[in-house]
């Protein structure tokens, strides 16, 4: 198929390399260097879509970011991506696209009855038409939206592609190419700033690419080209584009996301698709330039309405035609311009003017190319229903209030121009109080909030040489402020074609007995009469109105149709548009996807991952990972076809029975160091800590100041100032911070310092009733008796020549010491206690078989300490000192903490001695009671008991306490299970504790 | 995200540091006689002020010192910060 609609000549693409693509299964054929819109147009395809209320067709309006229609599906290299911008997606070979929102397909869309039943979709259907009944939200109303509406489907796949995050500084950032950041970065990186300069298409030079100007005796595109050349050569400048900054956050922090690969078939290896930038700037230059405002007339939706600017650009960048038969509808100079490049290329356009006589240098040339011009004209209504056939157009009076005869004339397609809107979103968007400019009718930035300067269109600057000096200026002033340098640049002659003055008409009445919908947000099918509706519903504010008509929200954000919007609000209110004021502009400017935003930090690298120095060890020897915290711990060893409860119930028993060895390197270890370290744990811990000697560890638990447990662990004395605390994994780097803030605010006098020394020490507990034994083989010349090494004992040796630290400390209610050896060393001391412990029976174990241990014996952990619970609670009220202060110790005594009937752990057993009880499960007095039953307790922990062989489970339950020998049910309704109990001591196994001290 | 000056390590991205709080809040000393309604203004009673507010920041990924930001908490602009230990007029 031929493209009907490319000129013989011109435009920036390359003809010598011509690229087919798919849309909605058909082929067709582009040039490299056309976005997916021109590439379409080029092949006379308007229909892109269906809109998001009426199902209304859709074509194309714009030519870029400012596109509120043409979004369509992309496939690309066997991935989809939806909320694909036509005008934005350039052409690669082989690119597929598809329409969405229509169903079944964009010719015949059901959901375009909706169009006649227009009473069923006024402003604020969604709260109106869907409240009633209720229980049709479910069921009918829900899957009917969801069918109907939607911008595209998302990809349940895993996505393959990198996305990367950089973080960059710089003197200045300018967002935008056009004439305004060129000259200003120009200016800037000849001053020696470091510059960097974005634009979001993949061309610079913004509107210079596309008017008919002159500088320094070169076309606006050449003197364009001529600067990225020169800025691309300087070492203190980065030149970016396909790059949107599309947020302004806090301290000048601005975020923009470069395009790097979506314009490739492929990404290329080693390269991500996205990259996001987040860039702390001295000083933005906002260049962003201004988007075309639309007029506002009957169906002036219709596929063929479209900004002149963006039929211009269609022209002179891809050497396309939007139309054959074009019609320029205009109320200022702008229309003109697009209607001679028509002429220049052998089309005959038509320009209707709302003015009655204006009087400019392009008028006149356009009345000496000999181009129809209708003054005082404008269109009624478009017709046509899949793209524009002909338009409806009358003589309208000067007050623009009164329409004379209507007339039908053929065009295919209607270029509209209202004039220019500064896009202003980042300067708002920093916090600038943005402010109304009369002459242009629309907003500009007011007095800068942060360090922006917006230059050029962005700020109501419409004429080139005014944006070129501005910018050259703000350029070498800001650069000045910052480098001190001051080299001065010639400022270049400009030749532009002078314009007059705007028509400030914009929306065009409707003809007697006519009801035409006229659209002011084509993306969310927001129309005059919609408006009408909200306001005579009584909404005011102008951020209620825009979120019960949906004016200007969702991926638009308001890009054409903000203004015309206030406009109309404030012509029924009798208002003028500053008294009604704007709604906020919010980041993204335009839609980022979530790739780019998560990053790399996707799946294993959403954080690190801990190893302690034994892993290979356990990697060799089957060991099972589990995540804990950051760390990586061996949950059990795997012999052979064992499952995890096999595996884990033989290493817990072999512990019981012979000796055991499991990799305790996670534990958070803090150094704590000074003469005043005895005062401080006397402070943070609840037991008594000053009288502790040298050579002795103790446990203990420390509170928060609202009295619920935070932490235990034990803490060794090393020498006199010196201490050595241990941490739960999970909280060692709380207790840091926690010990850090007491020191370094509260109690500055105490001299002490605290430091994190978990990654210096590799840890190997040794349990079980032959530690002892391995022991003294690991250290023959040290005295590791009961006598020589008691419980709670500490001792500093030698293994095989390397230094260690030997503690009697237990976590699994065995006999048992744990060994620390520096973090190099981890290796050796794990090999050879498994080579020494060989005679007796010594087996590694995981977590899984540490759990099992500890919760037998009712030691409290992570599942019982979770922030709910007190000291008493837990049954570690014992290790309350009544005889001196501490953290969170005035909190005990508050009325639910010293109920009689208070929460107190428990176990608890089935009374089948079988079933397993799924932990999270409530206890209950009775299983048949009427719902909600009452919760008496939850299931913390549980385990299969290896001393008992039965199931064993610890329970928070309220009266705890008196409660032991009752009869409950626990209940998992996730689990659909109701177990019989019986409630216990939670010291299941050696309830005097005497095997830790043989 | 905000940019902190860290009296110690100089201006620092928001991401290196934790939040702590109200700096005006003082723990009342250790074995001293207090009402619960002192302590529970301690433990739980906090304004939540708009506009300037002196907090505390811990320079978690940096020199891990706690100091005191005095922030306005509408606008988030940045008035000064201080160490830890430094006299605030
Ligand atoms: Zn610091």
């Amino acid at each position: 198929m031929t493209q009907k609609f490319r000129l013989e000549n011109g435009g920036l693409i390359n003809r010598d390399k011509k690229l087919s693509f798919k849309f909605n299964g058909k082929t067709y054929f582009g040039y490299e260097g056309d976005t997916l819109a021109s590439a379409l147009i080029a092949n006379g395809v308007h229909l892109v879509g269906r809109s998001f209320k009426y199902h209304r067709p859709r074509g194309f309006f714009g030519a870029g970011v400012d596109e509120p229609y043409a979004i369509v599906q992309l496939y690309r290299n066997n991935e989809t991506e939806p909320n694909i911008k036509a005008t934005e997606q350039e052409l690669f070979e082989g690119l597929e696209a598809k329409s969405v929102n229509c169903w079944p397909s964009v010719n015949f869309d059901i959901g375009a009855i909706n169009n006649f039943l227009k009473i069923f979709l006024p402003a604020g259907f969604y709260y109106k038409t869907f409240m009633w009944p209720k229980s049709f939200w479910y069921r009918v109303y829900e899957p009917f939206i969801r069918k109907a509406a939607g911008l595209g489907v998302a990809s349940t796949k895993h996505d393959k592609e990198r996305y990367e995050h950089k973080y960059e500084y710089c003197d200045l950032l300018i967002a935008g190419s056009g004439p305004s950041g060129l000259a200003s970065a120009y200016a800037a990186a000849k001053n020696g700033a470091r510059v960097i300069l974005a634009e979001d298409k993949p061309r610079f030079g913004g509107s210079l690419l596309t008017s008919d100007v002159n500088i320094g005796n070169q076309s606006g595109e050449d003197w364009a080209n001529s600067i990225i050349s020169e800025l691309k050569e300087m070492p203190n400048v980065v030149v970016k584009n396909r790059s949107q900054v599309f947020g302004y956050y806090d301290h000048n922090m601005l975020v923009m996301s470069e395009k790097v690969s979506d314009h490739l078939p492929k990404t290329k290896k080693h390269h991500p698709k996205q990259r996001l930038w987040y860039i702390r700037a001295k000083e933005v230059l906002i260049s962003s330039g201004s988007i075309e405002r639309p007029l506002v007339f009957g169906n002036n939706d219709t596929p063929g309405v479209m900004l002149s600017s963006a039929a211009k650009e269609y022209l002179k960048v891809y050497g396309v035609l939007v139309g054959k038969n074009p019609l320029v509808f205009t109320n200022n100079d702008s229309g003109y311009e697009t209607a001679i490049e028509f002429k220049k290329n052998g089309i005959n356009p038509i320009i209707l003017d709302s003015r009655v006589n204006p009087q400019s240098e392009i008028v006149n040339e356009a009345i000496n190319l000999g181009i129809k011009i209708k003054f005082s004209y404008v269109v009624v209504a478009a017709q046509g229903y899949k793209k524009v056939s002909s338009a409806d157009i009358a003589k309208i009076s000067d007050d623009k209030k009164q329409l004379d005869t209507i007339e039908n004339i053929k065009c295919d397609c209607i270029c509209v121009s209202g004039f220019w809107t500064p896009t202003i979103h980042l300067a708002s968007q920093s916090g600038n109080k943005t402010k109304f400019k009369e002459e242009i009718d629309a907003f500009v930035p007011g007095t800068s909030k942060q360090n922006e300067t917006t230059l050029g269109a962005a700020n109501g600057i419409f004429t080139l040489e005014e944006t070129l000096k501005d910018s050259f200026i703000a350029g070498q002033d800001l650069s000045k402020k910052i480098t001190n340098n001051d080299n001065k640049i010639s400022f270049p002659n400009v030749v532009e074609k002078k314009s007059s003055q705007h028509d400030k008409f914009w929306c065009v009445p409707l003809p007697k007995g006519k009801s035409y919908k006229r659209f002011l947000d084509f993306q969310n099918d927001v129309a005059v009469s919609d408006i009408e509706i909200a306001l005579k519903e009584g909404y005011r504010s102008i951020e209620h109105v825009k979120r019960y008509t949906t004016l200007g929200m969702a991926t638009d954000q308001g890009k054409t149709s903000n203004l015309n919007g206030l406009q109309l609000v404030s012509d029924i209110e009798n208002k003028v548009v500053p008294a009604v004021g704007h709604t906020t502009f919010r980041p993204p400017y335009t839609p980022i996807s979530i790739g780019a935003i998560v990053g790399r930090e996707v799946g294993k690298h959403s954080k690190p991952t801990r190893k302690s120095p034994m892993h290979s060890w356990h990697e060799k020897n089957n060991a099972v990972f589990v995540d804990a915290g950051v760390w990586l711990r061996p949950r059990y060893y795997k012999q052979g076809s064992e499952t995890l409860f096999e595996a884990s119930k033989r290493e817990a028993k072999n512990v019981r029975t012979n000796v055991g060895v499991c990799d305790v390197t996670t534990l958070g270890k803090i150094d704590i160091k000074g003469p005043d370290a005895a005062e401080l744990l006397n402070r943070v811990y609840t037991n008594a800590w000053l009288k502790l000697p040298v050579g002795k560890a103790r446990y203990g638990v420390m509170l928060r100041e609202d009295g619920i447990v935070m932490d235990d662990g034990t803490t060794t004395r090393i020498s006199e100032n010196h201490y050595h605390m241990t941490t739960t994994t999970a909280q060692a780097a709380n207790v840091l911070s926690h010990l850090e803030y007491y020191l370094q605010l509260v109690w500055p006098e105490l001299n002490v310092n605290v430091v994190s020394t978990t990654e210096q020490w590799a840890g190997a507990a040794i349990a079980g009733p032959k530690s002892r034994k391995l022991l003294q083989k690991l250290f023959p010349n040290n005295d590791v008796s009961n006598e020589g090494l008691p419980f709670m004992g500490y001792m500093e040796s030698d293994l095989f020549g390397v230094k260690a630290r030997i503690f009697r400390i237990s976590f699994s209610g065995e006999l048992a010491y744990e060994v620390n050896v520096e973090s190099d060393n981890g290796h050796f001391m794990w090999e050879k206690i498994i080579e020494l412990g060989q005679e007796f029976q010594v087996q590694p174990y995981g977590t899984e078989a540490l759990s099992t241990l500890r919760i037998e014996m009712g030691h409290v952990a992570g599942s019982e300490l979770d922030g709910r619970t007190i000291s008493y609670d837990t049954s570690l009220e014992g290790l309350i000192s009544k005889k001196k202060d501490f953290i969170g110790k005035r909190s005990l005594n508050r009325e639910a903490f010293t109920s009689g009937d208070r929460q107190k752990i428990v176990g608890v057993v089935p009374l089948d001695k079988k079933t397993s009880i799924p932990e999270g499960s409530h206890l209950v007095k009775d299983a048949q009671a009427p719902l909600p039953n009452k919760k008496l307790g939850h299931i913390s922990a549980s385990c299969w008991s290896v001393e008992h062989d039965n199931p064993f489970s610890l329970a928070i339950l309220k009266d705890g306490k008196n409660m032991i020998g009752e009869k409950l049910f626990v209940m998992s309704p996730l689990k659909n299970k109701v177990i019989p109990v019986e409630i216990v001591s939670s010291h299941y196994v050696d309830p005097k504790g005497e095997r830790v001290r043989s | 995200m905000l940019h902190i000056k860290c009296p110690y390590c100089g201006m620092r991205s928001q991401n290196e540091f934790s939040y702590g709080g109200d700096a005006s809040v003082k723990r009342p000393e250790l074995n001293k006689e207090i009402s619960d309604e002192e302590w529970d203004n301690f433990v739980y009673n906090r304004k939540s002020l708009r506009g300037k507010h002196l907090e505390l920041w811990q320079h978690l990924s940096g020199c891990r010192q706690w100091i005191k930001v005095e922030r306005d908490t509408a606008t988030h602009e940045i008035f000064n910060t201080f160490k830890a230990d430094e006299e605030i007029s």
